[in-house]
């Protein structure tokens, strides 16, 4: 009962930091206000706020999982490359998306995007991929509220009650905090559970009496030494994996988040620190998650230790059900609470169940980036502001932020887990071929709308056909893929058992090398924005100034 | 030809994200419990930070900061100049 009374307090403490935000706030009624923070978040919150943004329950409960059925290759795949990638794109794409909001007064992405080229309803095409890619991961959060609610609990708390809470606490701050409690409170929890990582491998390190003997037991099983190498990977398919964090400015939250610094000085410190935090949150999980395989006296490993053996072994004679089935078994993303409730103390297991759920309340600023991206792209862009002013616009987003939560709530109960687990792995892919998109509006003068449009209609179709080839083609057990388009001995398109794979690769470089492609092939072939826009845009620093200047005053 | 310089570090950079000559390899292992890879992976993230460092030290983009100006403090910055409204935009 301790956890679930810590996890109650972290999740009171929560609430009150939204209400703290609503007071300080006193633009209330102001769309930029809310929205964005008033573009004045200082350099930490802004390097926590961000970082905390982009780590999902994924990046603890899931790491440590993924870790535990694949090895250390866990950190090479998501967090070395995601180390390097992210704050690439910030230096290079986030910074220019914030000087163009602080110029233009940008709230959101397809904002810049109709503005860049010219176009309205291509605009809203934008929006609604967007959003469709979006929805998934707010109905994901739900449900990681709900099941770790319940898991810290001993089961005390059902998963409806602990998926109703967890919507309650992140619908009720984002609804009174805006940009600024959303923010505030990701900092609050990106500190909670990089703490988290430190303290678990200390305090599950002390009970296992080090780990150097657990390693090298490790690899003196053939069953568990591939565990601690790469072998079991193909380097193309580690390759592949290097385009997934393009993803990450893409995604409507991040580019958001990029407008609410105060300067763009504050991108300098989440640049340069980024990575520091992806090492100190990312080791530790994925360390834990692969020593958990020695945990082989504990029932629940036990289980997942043997379905995995059992799908290597009789994995190719069972049916697609009785694959899928053992392979449910081995979903592991609990072994972190696992080894807690055996190595760590009570009153601890609490503080660290609630820094669980502080990773797992992640999808806050996705709420908020939706409700941002209606109210700006759809109601004041189709005439609400205009209409009925700016404080309607804002009560519409804290609306929209009550039906977008009780929907996933509703989703949540109603829908198996695994169809978004497979929504939100390919909407990650998804997004990542959505990047040119920034790409070229930021950085090539010849881009045209119709080429944007394009690459937006084949993110869509790619990321459905990818659903449905993976729906209608059931995953082989471990070992050779099943080929479902080869040409002359060239398997082009084979359906693998973690997934897709197109010439060897992850769908995600067929999907982002297309899209660019399509950028480019459609821009040459259609006319481009007017000069006085591209001149807005690509204009050197002086040229820019006297434009601006000559805007306000007159000719 | 300093920001040239740069973009070959950070391009070398990403080559090194692929470290095949640890591919199969567990042992050594460092501190007697890190595999090789993982402790390879764990000190390029922070050579990534150093290589971070020289870049906003270096390449910063403060052209970007000057063309916003002083007169862009949040509120009292330039008014929105949000996009076409869809009745002026045409057909797309």
């Amino acid at each position: 009962m301790i956890p679930a009374i810590v996890v109650f307090t972290y999740l009171i403490i929560v609430l009150y930091i939204g209400i703290f935000a609503f007071r300080r706030s006193t633009h209330r009624e102001e769309a930029e206000d809310y929205f964005l923070a008033g573009r004045s978040l200082g350099p930490y919150v802004f390097l926590f706020s961000l970082f905390g943004t982009n780590m999902t329950a994924f990046a603890i409960l899931g790491s440590s999982g993924h870790a535990f059925n694949n090895g250390i290759v866990t950190f090479g795949l998501m967090a070395s490359s995601s180390a390097l990638i992210i704050p690439l794109s910030l230096f290079f794409i986030g910074t220019r998306i914030w000087a163009l909001g602080k110029r233009y007064g940008f709230i959101t992405p397809v904002q810049m995007f109709r503005d860049r080229w010219e176009c309205s309803h291509i605009g809203t095409v934008v929006f609604v991929v967007q959003a469709a890619f979006l929805i998934p991961y707010i109905i994901i959060g739900v449900m990681g509220g709900g099941t770790a609610l319940s898991a810290v609990s001993g089961g005390r708390v059902p998963y409806w009650i602990g998926g109703a809470v967890v919507a309650m606490v992140a619908m009720s701050y984002v609804f009174l905090g805006g940009m600024r409690g959303t923010a505030w409170v990701n900092t609050f929890q990106t500190v909670l559970f990089l703490c988290f990582g430190a303290i678990a491998l200390v305090v599950i390190g002390v009970g296992m009496g080090g780990f150097s003997q657990s390693a090298e037991a490790l690899l003196g099983s053939p069953a568990t030494a591939p565990l601690l190498s790469r072998e079991r990977v193909s380097p193309l398919f580690f390759f592949s994996y290097t385009f997934i964090p393009l993803s990450s400015i893409a995604f409507p939250h991040i580019t958001i988040f990029c407008l609410t610094a105060r300067k763009m000085n504050q991108f300098k410190k989440t640049v340069i620190l980024y990575p520091f935090c992806m090492l100190a949150l990312w080791m530790p999980c994925v360390f834990l998650g692969v020593m958990a395989n020695r945990m082989n006296d504990v029932p629940q490993i036990q289980q997942k230790l043997e379905a995995r053996r059992q799908l290597a072994v009789e994995g190719p004679s069972l049916m697609p059900d009785d694959r899928d089935q053992l392979r449910e078994k081995m979903i592991a993303d609990d072994v972190l609470l696992l080894l807690l409730e055996r190595y760590a103390p009570i009153w601890l297991a609490g503080l660290l169940g609630a820094g669980i759920m502080a990773a797992v309340m992640a999808s806050d600023s996705q709420i908020l980036a939706l409700s941002t991206m209606f109210t700006e792209d759809v109601f004041a862009f189709y005439g609400g502001k205009k209409r009925f002013g700016e404080a309607a616009q804002v009560h519409t987003g804290r609306l929209f932020i009550i039906i977008i939560t009780i929907v996933a709530y509703a989703v949540a109960l109603r829908v198996p887990q695994n169809i978004f687990d497979l929504a939100v792995q390919y909407a990650f892919s998804g997004y990542a071929a959505l990047s040119p998109l920034l790409v070229a509006a930021l950085f090539w003068k010849r881009s045209t709308k119709w080429g944007a449009l394009a690459s937006t209609v084949w993110a869509a179709v790619s990321v459905s056909a990818v659903a449905v080839f993976q729906y209608l083609v059931p995953a082989p057990a471990p070992g050779p893929p099943v080929v479902a388009w080869s040409i002359g001995g060239i398997e082009v398109l084979s359906r693998t058992a973690g997934g897709t794979a197109v010439f060897g690769l992850m769908p995600v470089v067929p999907m982002t090398i297309i899209s660019a492609v399509l950028l480019v092939v459609v821009s040459m072939l259609t006319s481009q924005p007017s000069e006085a826009t591209i001149g807005r845009y690509f204009s050197g620093p002086a040229r820019a100034m006297r434009h601006e200047t000559q805007k306000r005053t007159g000719p | 030809m300093k920001r040239a310089l740069l973009l070959i570090l950070v391009g070398v950079l990403y080559v090194l994200h692929q470290d095949v000559w640890f591919w199969r390899a567990a042992r050594p292992l460092v501190f007697g419990f890190i595999p090789i890879g993982l402790f390879y992976h764990a000190c390029y993230t922070v050579v990534i930070a150093l290589v971070m460092w020289l870049l906003v030290s270096l390449a910063w983009p403060s052209e970007l900061e000057e063309r916003v100006g002083d007169e862009a403090t949040g509120r009292d910055g330039p008014s929105r100049a949000l996009p076409v409204a869809p009745e002026r935009g045409g057909e797309s």
